[in-house]
This record gives structure tokens, C-alpha cells and sequence, in this order.
């Protein structure tokens, strides 16, 4: 399927849904307090794009994303290298981290809210935590999965452990990270707009949603706010897998005709 | 050059080689060749310090190798695999240079100068998985040349190319090879290891052992057809392959 085919057939498919809502609202299907017109939740979202006090909101969301983001690259990559690429620490490690990773991290919001309080600080340590697992795991998987034959060829010629680890097992490492970083967006959004809704005051858009929830008919606001979420998440995605393309051509999954499309990095996202 | 001594090795607890003696000087081209799975790609694989040997010494210019020795190269059978799908044909070529040092213009002028002597000048900004698995081979066998190695190990480097492409292929290491390279050629072919080799060893046994190590005296080299058809090579060929067909 051609490019814009893909965005033609996309955008169909949002236009009916959008359709839909307003008709089952227009008709009184849905009483209007309970699902608002779409038109009035769209007109509600476009009005709020351009209000600098919510965008304001956006922001404040979005630097404690990014930044928790950033904390778990810069703990997942490097960990994940050294579970990955030395045997006696993966060994080591791993019992601990199959404990903790099947930890729900909304689950964790009350206790890190108890411990740091109710703020900037507990929201980053939510997102990173959440953050960090997808891209240690797909580091360690992107690292043991790969071919001994180059590394083996690169140590012949005189290299050493580490400069092998630097020059070909991060590399052939990155598509799988760029995956973990990809799914490590989704979920640290889920974690900002999460712990910001249940503290329910303070800046963000989560603090938004969860004001509008208390005021009487705020059902649209609520609405434009998830509206809101569902771009941010979209935007972060489409510009993560962008990149990725374009940086990880070489790699069989993103090669033109290749004789097996994607199969590298879907593997990547089931784990 | 090299000298191994009483090489033995096992894999767990299952015996592969036993008191394998070989001695390889400056310069030579030497063939070894044996039935698949005899342990010729373990030997090659102690002798790169990449196994340690369970038993016997291995002796690189009389120093014992003990972990991966300096001024060795490689050239795998997978060379699809052992060529950096990100790097172009140019950069995998220049990149073990970086143990030799120099600027980085000076590795790259290093790795033109290899691939023009492949005759793959013209692919150099092209990544490898563009490239025909022959064409890919010759970027790996131009890495190898560009690095200068004082030992060239050389492990089945034809064995998953086509007949033609294979033929082109033996042609050009003869070609390429320079008087002070010792190059330990691994092969399961029994005509490649007398066409390419200046000495055919042959290992057999179970435990695998040196059972010949023949000199090849040819009195023509590098035309294909024309060599095969020798009475030499004719002679050597059926001595090599009674040896590796002894149970």
C-alpha cells in the first residue's frame, strides 16, 4: 500500500467514527450529557490548542514525558548492553527483573506519590520507571539476538571487548532500541497524564481532565483533554517511527522488497 | 612462521582434535582440507585465539598465543553476515584499520586501494546487502587485503557461492596474495585446496588428526581450466581425496 493510500484510508476511518459519535448524539441515542456531539468536543480541542493557558498544560506534561523518557534511555541502553552483551550479569540481573516488570506502574503511582510527594518529581519517576522497561528489554533482546559472526570477525582483527560492544553490538543493537523507545513513549504518556489526573492539582494536562471531571458539564472538556492525549501520542509515534525509517534503512525490516518485511522488529514489540 | 604443537581440543568431553602438529612458514599458502565436521574450523579457531586449545601450544613468530593475536585477519564463510549491513562497502572495509591507526583519510585511501585491487572500486558507496553474495565475499577478502595482516585465516571463504563465481574467486586471492602473507586456507573441496594451496593438509580421524601434508608442485598456476587438466594436479587431487575418504 502507497503512502498516501495509507493516510486516505486512515483519515476514512477517523471521519466515520467522528461521524458516528455525532449521530448517536444529533439522534439522542446517547443522552448529550453523556457523550457531547463530536463537533462539540473537536470545536472544544481546537479552541484549546490555541489557548496559552492550556498550552501551557500541554507543556508542563510534555517536559516531565520527555524528561522521564530521557531517564530511561539513559538507564535502559546501558544496562541492557551490559545484561545483554556479558552472560554473568544478565544472569545475575534477571531474576530481579522478571519480579519487577510485571508490576502494573499505575499500580505504583500511591506509593511514589506517598514517598515523593505529589509532584513534578513523583510524575518523572512514574514515566522513567515505566519508560525504562521496554527499552532494557528490547536492548537486551536487540544485543543477544544478534549474529556472533561480526563481533567474532571485528575481535580477530585486534579489538577488544568493549570496542566491539561500541562498534557492532549497539549498532545492530539501535533498530530494537529505537522499537523500545517507541513503546517507551506510549506507556510514559500513559504514566505523565496518569499520576497528573490522580493528583488532581498543580500543572499538566491530566490536571486539566481531572478539574474539568469535577465542574458540571466538563464532560467536554474532559473529552477535548483525552482528545488532546490521543495527539500527543500520536505525534510522538509517527515522529519516532520516521526516524527510525530513515535511520535504520539498512536494516532488513526497512529494506525496499525485502524478503522479510518488519519481521525483525515485530518480534522486537511482542516481547 | 607458525608452529602448533600436540594441539588437542574437545567439545564437551567429546574429542574433535588430536596432537595436531603443523608448521606454516612466511609466505605460504597452506590448504587445509578434511570431512565436514573433522574440526578444521576449530583449528582455525585456536590458531585465531578465539578457542582455547585444551591440549598443545600454538606459536605465532615463536610468541605463544594466548587471546586474540595482533596482525590477523579473517575471512568467513558467511559473508553476508560478517559485513556491517549500516557501514558502506568503503567503511567496512577501512573500519579495522583503525587498529593499524593513521588519519581517517589515510584508511580510507587504504580501502579504495583494497577494493580497486578486488575490482569493486566502482561499489564503494554502496552498503554490502546491495551487493551479490560474490561481490560481497570480495569486500570481505578487500577488508582482509587492506588491513596487511601477517596471517590470513581463511575459513571455508568460498563454500556458499556459485561454481563460476567460486572459480573468479580462487583466481583472485592468487592474484591478490602478497609474498609476505601466510594464509591458512580451510576448505571441505578437495580440487579448491590443490588449486589455491602451496601445500595441502589433510586432517582426518575422530579424533582429527594430520593424516598428509602434501607439497603442490605445479609447474602452471592460476588458469582454471587449464591447471585442472595437469597430470600433477590430476595426481594430487586423487592422493588428497583417498586421504580425506579414509575412514
Amino acid at each position: 500500500m502507497t503512502g498516501t493510500g495509507r493516510i486516505v484510508r486512515g483519515a476514512t476511518g477517523i471521519a466515520a467514527v467522528v461521524a458516528l459519535s455525532e449521530l448517536l448524539a444529533v439522534t439522542g441515542v446517547v443522552p448529550p450529557g453523556f457523550l457531547p456531539p463530536a463537533s462539540a468536543v473537536l470545536a472544544r480541542a481546537a479552541h484549546l490548542v490555541v489557548d496559552p493557558a492550556f498550552l501551557a498544560q500541554i507543556a508542563a506534561t510534555v517536559r516531565a514525558w520527555l524528561t522521564g523518557l530521557a531517564v530511561a534511555v539513559a538507564v535502559g541502553v546501558p544496562a541492557g548492553l551490559l545484561i545483554g552483551g556479558v552472560p554473568a550479569a544478565g544472569a545475575a540481573v534477571r531474576p530481579v527483573l522478571e519480579f519487577l516488570r510485571p508490576i502494573p506502574s499505575v499500580a505504583l503511582i500511591p506509593l511514589v506519590s506517598l514517598l515523593l510527594g505529589a509532584g513534578r518529581t513523583t510524575e518523572v519517576t512514574l514515566v522513567a520507571f515505566a519508560a525504562t522497561w521496554p527499552v532494557l528489554f528490547n536492548t537486551v533482546y536487540g544485543v543477544q539476538d544478534q549474529d556472533p559472526v561480526p563481533r567474532e570477525t571485528l575481535r580477530v582483527f585486534g579489538f577488544g571487548r568493549a570496542t566491539v560492544l561500541w562498534l557492532v553490538a549497539l549498532p545492530a543493537a539501535a533498530p530494537f532500541i529505537a522499537t523500545g523507545v517507541r513503546l517507551a513513549a506510549a506507556v510514559g504518556l500513559i504514566l505523565a497524564v496518569g499520576t497528573e489526573i490522580l493528583a488532581g492539582f498543580g500543572d499538566g494536562l491530566g490536571v486539566f481532565i481531572a478539574q474539568a471531571q469535577q465542574v458540571v458539564d466538563g464532560t467536554v472538556d474532559v473529552l477535548a483533554g483525552t482528545v488532546c492525549a490521543g495527539v500527543l501520542g500520536l505525534v510522538a509515534n509517527a515522529v519516532l517511527a520516521g526516524a527510525e525509517r530513515r535511520l535504520f534503512h539498512w536494516h532488513p525490516s526497512q529494506r525496499p522488497l525485502s524478503p522479510r518485511p518488519a519481521a525483525a522488529t515485530a518480534r522486537a514489540v511482542r516481547r | 612462521m607458525l608452529q602448533i604443537d600436540g594441539l588437542g581440543h574437545a567439545y564437551a568431553g567429546h574429542p574433535v582434535l588430536r596432537d595436531v602438529d603443523l608448521t606454516v612458514r612466511r609466505g605460504e599458502l597452506v590448504s587445509i582440507v578434511g570431512p565436514s565436521g573433522c574440526g578444521k574450523s576449530t583449528l582455525l579457531r585456536c590458531v585465531a585465539g578465539l578457542t582455547a586449545p585444551a591440549r598443545g601450544t600454538i606459536r605465532i613468530d615463536g610468541r605463544p598465543v594466548a587471546g586474540v593475536p595482533g596482525g590477523l585477519a579473517v575471512v568467513f564463510q558467511e559473508y553476508g553476515r560478517s559485513l556491517l549491513p549500516w557501514l558502506t562497502v568503503r567503511d567496512n572495509v577501512a573500519l579495522p584499520l583503525r587498529r593499524r591507526g593513521g588519519t581517517r583519510a589515510q584508511r580510507r585511501a587504504a580501502a579504495a586501494s583494497a577494493l580497486d585491487a578486488v575490482g569493486l572500486a566502482a561499489v564503494a558507496a554502496r552498503r554490502p546487502w546491495q551487493l551479490s553474495g560474490g561481490m560481497q565475499q570480495r569486500v570481505a577478502i578487500a577488508r582482509a587485503l587492506a588491513f596487511r595482516p601477517s596471517l590470513l585465516l581463511m575459513d571455508e571463504p568460498f563454500g556458499s557461492v556459485d561454481a563460476q563465481t567460486r572459480e573468479d574467486l580462487e583466481d583472485l586471492l592468487l592474484t591478490v596474495r602478497g609474498p609476505e602473507m601466510t594464509i591458512l586456507f580451510v576448505t571441505h573441496d578437495i580440487d579448491e585446496s590443490v588449486y589455491v594451496g602451496d601445500r595441502v593438509v589433510v586432517l582426518n580421524g575422530s579424533p582429527a588428526g594430520v593424516v598428509a601434508d602434501l607439497p603442490v608442485t605445479l609447474p602452471t598456476r592460476g588458469e582454471q581450466i587449464a591447471t585442472r587438466e595437469q597430470a600433477e594436479f590430476v595426481r594430487l587431487r586423487a592422493e588428497v581425496g583417498r586421504q580425506v575418504r579414509k575412514a
